[in-house]
């Protein structure tokens, strides 16, 4: 048996596989809308049922023969994707009509996936572009299967529209929409978020210099800005919108409330970083308050600044979606959500919210590089 | 001052009491002290003796309570905003975000001095601390007892003429600071600067020092001051000379003198 490496999933995916061969078809017929005679029936996977089985368990048994990961791992992603595919396309047409068979073997496919992630997970990469290209292609692969299974049930059961679109819905959405999105990307994201957030940092950022400076800030203003961080957007925003209009400029000012106290707060704490020994060193140079300030506490208090700047980089993009149901022009990511919702065309409200899951991941990613960039020195950072 | 080297530093009847939570706590006590151009003192003492205290007000990073002390001839307040001492601490308390050039730098960019002047005094005071060739790296990459040598450097850089060390070899294992004790002397005798070496190991103190000011705790005040009649020229070998274990057990009698009412 040196040449058999059984694992449980290839083990499963054939047991559910033989099972879903043994429970008969794999959707049921219906009547076809252009047969000339009445009550004609046309079958799904009338040409794929057997190709769909036979793929599932060669893949399955390739698998547990003894051979380097990486061959197994390139025969399950074929194997498990090729079925995964057929599925799907083989469900055109008979939505809503799937059987127990689709999903065992839906369950099988999944099951062979998980394997090669599992496989390529434990693969120890040698060179560094293997290491890169392991760390792209194992969330690849996780993400592309919650897109696949998200696909498949909802076809394959029906669900309907407005509870749960088909993510090749909210695609064909996004691809047909561009010119839409892209004009609510520019007067969300482009204008309230990137206004906001760099105004309310900054805000942030100067008043907690301020009240490191001056002590009678530190005890007065630090209160009330912790009121402020308190406030309810929801309350907030319509206000907001009455004072500076429908346009951006309320959004932003939303967003400046929701960034000013994470960077107030984060900066004060990063002032008081720097150890007492380093401040005594500062002083035996007889360093004055601004020297000090540059060439020690704000490099210590870095790794905190860059906190905030990251908690505000989502923050300022959920005030101002936020803040524009209250109000806007009739453009922005907001508006759209809550038009969309009322209009019944869950596709886009899905579409909208790919697009700002998107820019916010970017938004994200960008500081957090940059804080990658200025504070490799820190023991988080050079691993160490 | 009489004699022929004026007084680097000069306490007289010097007293400090910090206020507690506990109440008042008398950290020194009376201390008389004068230290002359070119010497080498060392204080050394049981934890809480007032040692390292002693060291920060001399470098007016405390303010005394009671007492006088004057460093170059003015207050130490003055002193220190002359810069005219190097401080070593415990620790190396590098900048992580600066590379060991910028870390010796940091001194001279505070005190202003062009890029050019600069760069020859890193150049020098990382010679002088035979860390030649690590100029590039951060303080993380180095062992610590590179790092203290960078530390002692960033000190030396801006050619102040006093050299206060508290307890600078503390952390390292014993081969490193018998290195780093070797190499301070022959720096001293190199630049002749005046240096006061806070420290807690009895070789230590007699081997770099030519006074050594022994120190007893509650109050904190000096209880002997031991003039070494070791020569200035010291191999690591003198350590097992008669002479060397002499003044030895002069500095521990004095130290057990200090704490016989405590036991």
């Amino acid at each position: 048996m040196n040449w058999l490496k059984p694992s449980w999933q290839a083990v499963l995916a054939i047991v559910l596989c033989l099972i879903a061969v043994a429970l008969g078809a794999i959707a049921a017929p219906k009547v076809d809308p252009l047969a000339q005679s009445a009550g004609t029936l046309i079958y799904p996977y009338a040409a794929t049922s057997w190709l769909i089985f036979g793929a599932l368990l060669l893949a399955a048994l390739i698998s547990m023969a003894r051979m380097p990961s990486i061959v197994e791992a390139v025969v399950l992603f074929i194997g498990a994707h090729l079925v995964a595919w057929l599925l799907i396309g083989g469900i055109a047409g008979f939505e809503g009509l799937a059987r127990a068979p689709y999903f065992l073997q839906l369950a099988a496919a999944w099951l062979l996936g998980w394997r090669c992630v599992a496989g390529l997970s434990s693969l120890r990469a040698t060179a560094k572009w293997e290491r890169t290209a392991l760390r792209l292609i194992i969330p690849a692969i996780f993400g592309a299967w919650i897109l696949i299974i998200w696909e498949a049930v909802t076809r394959g059961a029906g669900i309907p529209f407005i509870l749960l679109p088909p993510p090749s819905a909210i695609g064909a959405r996004i691809a047909g929409s561009l010119p839409v999105l892209g004009a609510d990307v520019r007067q969300t994201i482009f204008k309230a978020v990137i206004f906001g957030y760099v105004v309310g940092s900054a805000a942030g950022f100067i008043t907690a210099i301020l009240a490191d400076r001056v002590p009678f800030l530190r005890r007065g203003l630090l209160p009330i800005g912790n009121m402020v961080s308190a406030l309810p957007i929801i309350g907030v925003a319509p206000i907001m919108v009455m004072w500076f209009g429908f346009d951006w400029q309320s959004k932003a000012a939303v967003v400046i409330i929701m960034t000013f106290f994470p960077m107030l707060v984060n900066t004060v704490a990063g002032l008081a970083a720097s150890g007492h020994m380093e401040r005594d060193l500062m002083r035996t140079y007889a360093s004055g308050y601004l020297p000090t300030l540059i060439k020690l506490r704000l490099p210590a208090a870095a790794p905190f600044i860059f906190n905030a700047l990251k908690i505000n980089s989502t923050l300022a993009l959920i005030g101002a979606i936020v803040a524009e149901f209250f109000g806007t022009p009739v453009v922005g990511m907001g508006f759209r959500i809550s038009t969309e919702v009322g209009r019944m065309n869950i596709d886009m409200v899905w579409a909208e919210i790919a697009v700002a899951a998107l820019a916010g991941s970017v938004f994200y990613g960008v500081v957090a590089l940059v804080e990658r960039a200025v504070t490799f020195w820190h023991p988080s950072v050079r691993g160490g | 001052m009489t004699g022929i080297s004026p007084a680097v530093v000069a306490a007289s009847k010097l007293g400090l009491t910090f206020q507690t939570n506990d109440g008042p706590v008398q950290a020194l006590s009376n201390v008389d002290l004068t230290i002359g151009k070119g010497e080498f003192v060392s204080f050394i003492g049981p934890s809480g003796c007032g040692k390292t205290t002693l060291l920060r007000v001399i470098a007016d990073l405390e303010k005394p309570t009671s007492g006088t002390i004057s460093v170059n001839g003015m207050t130490a307040e003055q002193a220190r905003e002359k810069r005219a001492y190097g401080y070593v601490f415990q620790a190396a308390a590098l900048f992580p975000w600066r590379t060991i050039e910028r870390n010796v730098a940091l001194p001279l960019e505070i005190m202003g001095l062009s890029r050019a002047a600069q760069a020859e005094r890193i150049k020098r005071t990382l010679d002088l601390v035979n860390l030649s060739g690590f100029e590039k790296k951060y303080p993380w990459q180095l062992s610590g007892g590179m790092q203290q040598r960078a530390s002692i450097a960033r000190a030396l850089a801006f050619d102040a003429d006093l050299l206060l060390m508290d307890e600078p070899f503390g952390a390292l294992d014993e081969i490193v600071r018998d290195h780093l004790n070797e190499q301070l002397l022959e720096l001293w005798s190199r630049t002749n600067k005046t240096i006061c070496f806070v420290t807690h190991s009895i070789p230590e103190a007699v081997y770099l020092s030519t006074r050594i000011v022994v120190m007893s705790p509650r109050p904190g005040r000096v209880s002997d001051i031991i003039e070494s009649t070791l020569p200035r020229e010291r191999p690591l070998g003198i350590r097992e000379t008669p002479e060397f274990l002499a003044i030895a057990a002069r500095v521990r009698d004095g130290l057990r003198a200090g704490h016989s009412y405590d036991d």
